[in-house]
């Protein structure tokens, strides 16, 4: 249930509970002194007032006297409203009692230090007493017992006051407190609110917003920053999709007007058999690359979703590359580029991928090698991951283009987009697909007139 | 030869029918599952193309009813997913060959050849002959006109494929994949070198032209 509460209200929840429990301790701890304040008051009065009883039973010093005694207690006592009073003789006699007074039976008797005598307390007729005794010796040798006891009725009444005042004071200041801790809670949690809203704001078509990391406190600044990440991320892989849509849409739309053009033109009017031909022989070749865009389309596809291999079997990469030689022989020769390998190595996969990423690296080679130039295919297993590199003489590939050439129909040059030998510009997304469901990797590089490529397979 | 197809789709049935029959087979055509298997139970096709995605039966319950009743011709499947399951599917069920939508008749063609040989049995030449043009398989050796041809191994088995299929027109991807075993499209222009070079040795300097490329479908080999 708590776990549901906004942080607003569970805030100001703790902040009026933590409120209530202090000023509740805090009002206990005052009563507790107001109550001892008062009982030392009581013991004050009747400590005095026992300190005059045992002054007149000290001057007693004849049974005359004794019995005279009552009179000038009396005086002395019986005015005072609110104490009650007795005094027994040496023979439990009573000499002088408040009238209508009753006390315990068991009255502790004290002789000696007034101050440190417990305090007695009882009650009666609904009233509650307070009371001392002492016994003082008389000059004749007897003992004279005194007790004593104020009705603290007032102090009481004062106490319930206090105390109903306290509550008063609690429940307004719970409420003061719920108030301001909910103004402080709302106050302090403004900038998760307003990045809540910065968030809100953020669709498909405002991926670049960002949070504010650095104008939020401390706690929020990790958050915004771990969610400003989130959000790059969504932002790069959201552009290269729609990127990748309109592309597409691109790829498609030129071919397809072509033979769209080409066809309506065709039949505008009436011509020979042998244009017609050319013409369905013209289609035939663009419709063949389409398809084979589509096919690349879905190969893609299939390699990027996780393709799992399931065919993993030691594939012999030098004999691979030795058979796309063999195939690439006929076009090496005709344009004079020598293909050399040099090393070899084992990697678990699936040979006909493997096969397929290598092809494209090759071919990629090949088209962007000059006439008279090389292509070099080197293995070697460098302390760990195993290293396949393809390397080409040709025109450099400038540093920007490098890590974009393994995006879906990037080209350094967009007007070889329709170029005749090119490919479906697919060819080396293809590639880092197959790497990436191999755990392993592709690199391009290039400078001073080589380009590199490399294939790293993981240990 | 006669080819059962069963396809839906209307123009490709039709294309696919009359493709066929342009190619020298008889052709009958089912627009569903249920025609479709009525018709290759009771008939005496050589060999049953079938779609995956029909309405009534599919081709997968089309093949296994198919199977149960005892019928052994080879089929063909034509299907517009790519996926791995299907494929293993239709193996399992007995197919014997497949294709990707979209496909090139010409690959279509070459391969339905293909199938339609594999039942034949028969002596395996060890020569093949087009007009002045002789191949000796055994002792690997090419002679035109009286004259002794060098080739290399590729070469030598690429005309083995052009000559073992005169007339047919063949795709580049088979090519590539018969002669080189590459199953996979190259977007580079190797197969024309290599047949430019093939053509080089075996046709420039003699008459008749023996190899044709026929554009947009591939290269064909035929006496005229």
């Amino acid at each position: 249930m708590i776990a549901r509460l906004s942080l607003t209200a569970r805030l100001t929840l703790l902040f009026t509970l933590g409120s209530v429990a202090v000023l509740l301790a805090l009002g206990g701890l005052v009563g507790r002194a107001i109550e001892r304040h008062f009982e030392d008051l009581d013991r004050a009065e009747l400590t005095g007032k026992l300190q005059h009883a045992q002054h007149l039973i000290a001057q007693v010093d004849s049974l005359a006297q004794l019995e005279r005694l009552s009179a000038p207690l009396g005086d002395a006592f019986l005015a005072h409203h609110d104490l009650v009073v007795r005094v027994l003789g040496p023979d439990q006699q009573v000499l002088l009692a408040t009238p209508d007074a009753q006390w315990p039976p068991q009255l502790p008797v004290l002789a000696t230090e007034l101050a440190l005598a417990p305090l007695w307390t009882w009650a009666q007729d609904g009233k509650n007493y307070r009371g001392l005794a002492a016994t003082f010796p008389t000059a004749m040798g007897t003992q004279v017992q005194v007790a004593m006891a104020i009705d603290s009725e007032h102090h009481d009444a004062f106490l319930r006051a206090f105390q109903r005042s306290l509550w008063l004071f609690v429940a307004c200041a719970a409420l003061l407190m719920g108030l301001l801790g909910w103004f402080a809670a709302r106050r302090g949690l403004a900038p998760l609110r307003s990045m809540r809203e910065q968030a809100a704001g953020v669709t498909a078509h405002s991926l670049d917003r960002r949070l504010p990391a650095q104008a939020v406190p401390a706690e929020l600044a990790d958050l915004a920053a771990t969610l400003n990440e989130m959000l790059e991320r969504l932002e790069e892989a959201f552009r290269r999709l729609s990127d990748f849509s309109s592309d597409l849409a691109h790829e498609l739309r030129t071919p397809i007007s072509n033979l769209m053009m080409q066809t309506q033109v065709a039949l505008s009017r009436p011509r020979d058999a042998d244009s017609y031909r050319a013409i369905l022989e013209s289609n035939a070749e663009e419709f063949e690359r389409l398809a084979r865009m589509i096919a690349d389309m879905l190969f893609l596809a299939k390699a990027e979703n996780g393709l799992a291999i399931v065919h993993g079997e030691p594939v012999d990469l030098a004999r691979e590359v030795r058979d796309l030689f063999d195939f690439y022989e006929a076009l090496a020769d005709e344009r004079r580029i020598a293909l050399v390998l040099t090393g070899d190595g084992m990697v678990q996969g699936d040979r006909l991928m493997l096969r397929r990423a290598l092809n494209n690296l090759l071919s990629n080679a090949l088209r962007h090698t000059s006439p008279g130039g090389r292509v070099t295919v080197t293995i070697v297993r460098q302390e760990g991951p195993l290293l396949l590199q393809v390397e080409n003489t040709g025109e450099t590939i400038p540093a920007q283009h490098l890590d974009r050439l393994f995006e879906r129909f990037y080209r350094v040059d967009p007007a070889r987009q329709h170029a005749a030998g090119e490919g479906t510009g697919l060819g080396l997304a293809i590639t880092q697909a197959i790497l990436r469901a191999h755990q392993g990797e592709v690199s391009a590089a290039s400078a001073g007139g080589r380009t590199v490529f490399t294939l790293r397979f993981p240990y | 030869m006669k080819i059962l197809i069963v396809e839906d789709e209307p123009k490709t049935g039709d294309y696919l029918q009359q493709g066929l029959a342009e190619s020298g087979f008889v052709v009958d055509l089912a627009r569903n599952g249920v025609d479709g298997l009525h018709l290759a139970v009771t008939g005496d096709h050589d060999l049953l193309v079938l779609d995956v995605m029909l309405p009534g039966l599919n081709g997968w319950q089309v093949l296994e009813t198919l199977r149960r009743s005892g019928k052994e011709i080879p089929v063909f499947f034509l299907t517009a997913r790519d996926q791995v399951e299907d494929r293993v599917r239709g193996l399992e069920l007995g197919a014997d060959d497949y294709l990707v939508k979209p496909f090139a008749f010409s690959e279509f063609l070459a391969r339905v050849r293909t199938l339609l040989r594999r039942g034949r049995s028969g002596m395996e030449s060890t020569a093949l002959r087009a007009a002045d043009l002789e191949l000796d398989l055994l002792r690997r050796r090419v002679v035109r006109g009286g004259q002794r041809i060098d080739l290399t191994a590729k070469e030598f088995a690429l005309l083995e494929l052009l000559m073992r299929r005169q007339g047919e027109v063949l795709p580049r991807s088979l090519i590539a994949s018969q002669v080189w075993d590459m199953n996979f499209d190259s977007d580079t222009n190797v197969i024309e070198v290599a047949m430019r070079r093939l053509r080089a040795k075996v046709d420039d300097a003699f008459e008749p032209k023996l190899i044709r490329t026929v554009r947009g479908m591939g290269y064909v080999l035929e006496a005229p």
